[in-house]
């Protein structure tokens, strides 16, 4: 994971990146498996090596495939990396007074988890806590993020396609084909 | 498009099936083993998305044309949304799924099933549809 990210930030080819942001998202979803997240390992399999690399390859297919070469640049880069580096320590510094993985005493663990999982059996009757717990405990939560994917598409479909004029017609699949031959 | 490549054409004809069927049991079958509607819609998203690859965009519209995925989309939240209604309607909580059949256990299951099958609805038309206008633009 760490070679493929910072491949990412070397690299000029823009097709490239986007081939190593799919191993990167499919490496992450190997090690959500790992982690016997197994849901969450089919959404990052998905969206993340699937989905979200095809819509990039779908922009670059619009944009060009090269990063644009820069000038040599003039301003300085001391402030970026101090406020980055400070940036990280700071997190670092939070984390440290966060239990350790998977122990048993932490806060979450202690407060609603052990009565999901003790009554969900009996209240909702899923043998999968993790969906009683999603649709039903929290079901107002997985509502807004419904509401949250329709308005990103809805937000999607306005800016892309909002100018476009109506009376426009998709080739179709033999023109395409034709145009090709022709080429 | 890709007349000249039969083997992804073959492969992607295969293939498309089972991973229609994978979805549809991550969708249904979310209750007992892990998944849920949101992977189930991601999954059979994917599933169109590689047909409008292979096949062209025109040949996937004509299955899904997206003004149908613009109505699914919309009909996801209406479903889950209107479940909480009809629990409100039941003498319930918003959202509380123990009224919807006789017993509370079957309630919720009910109630979950068809709120799952909602996000899955709505995620699988975003997906799909968000594919189509980034695709239908570069022509």
């Amino acid at each position: 994971m760490a070679v493929s990210a910072f491949g990412i930030l070397r690299m000029k080819n823009l097709f490239a990146v986007v081939m190593l942001g799919g191993i990167y998202s499919l490496l992450s979803a190997l090690m959500f498996v790992n982690m016997d997240a197994v849901d969450v390992a089919f959404t990052e399999a998905a969206v993340g090596a699937g989905v979200s690399t095809v819509l990039m390859l779908g922009t670059l297919a619009l944009t060009s495939r090269e990063e644009k070469r820069e000038k040599k640049s003039t301003h300085t880069i001391v402030l970026p990396l101090v406020v980055c580096i400070a940036t990280g320590l700071a997190l670092v510094y939070g984390t440290l007074d966060m239990p350790h993985y998977g122990d048993p005493n932490a806060p979450v663990h202690q407060h609603v988890a052990p009565r999901y999982l003790t009554d969900s059996e009996t209240e909702v009757g899923m043998p999968n806590i993790v969906t009683s717990v999603l649709a039903s405990y929290r079901g107002f939560d997985t509502l807004g993020e419904t509401t949250v994917v329709l308005t990103a598409l809805i937000g999607v479909l306005i800016l892309l396609t909002g100018r476009r004029r109506r009376d426009e017609k998709e080739p179709t699949l033999e023109e395409l084909e034709e145009q090709e031959d022709d080429l | 498009m890709m007349k000249r490549k039969p083997i992804l054409r073959v492969t992607a004809k295969v293939f498309m099936p089972f991973i229609l069927l994978f979805a549809l049991y991550v969708q249904f079958h979310g209750d007992f083993g892990p998944g849920g509607g949101f992977q189930a819609g991601v999954i059979f998203a994917s599933s169109f998305i590689l047909y409008a690859l292979i096949f062209g965009l025109h040949d996937a519209k004509l299955v899904l044309p997206s003004v149908l995925l613009e109505v699914l989309a919309a009909l996801g939240v209406l479903l889950y949304a209107g479940t909480g209604v009809v629990s409100f309607f039941m003498g319930d909580n918003y959202l509380n799924y123990n009224s919807l059949a006789h017993d509370p256990i079957h309630g919720q299951h009910y109630g979950i099933l068809i709120v799952e099958f909602g996000v899955g609805l709505t995620v699988f038309s975003a997906m799909t549809l968000i594919f189509y206008t980034f695709a239908g633009r570069g022509r």
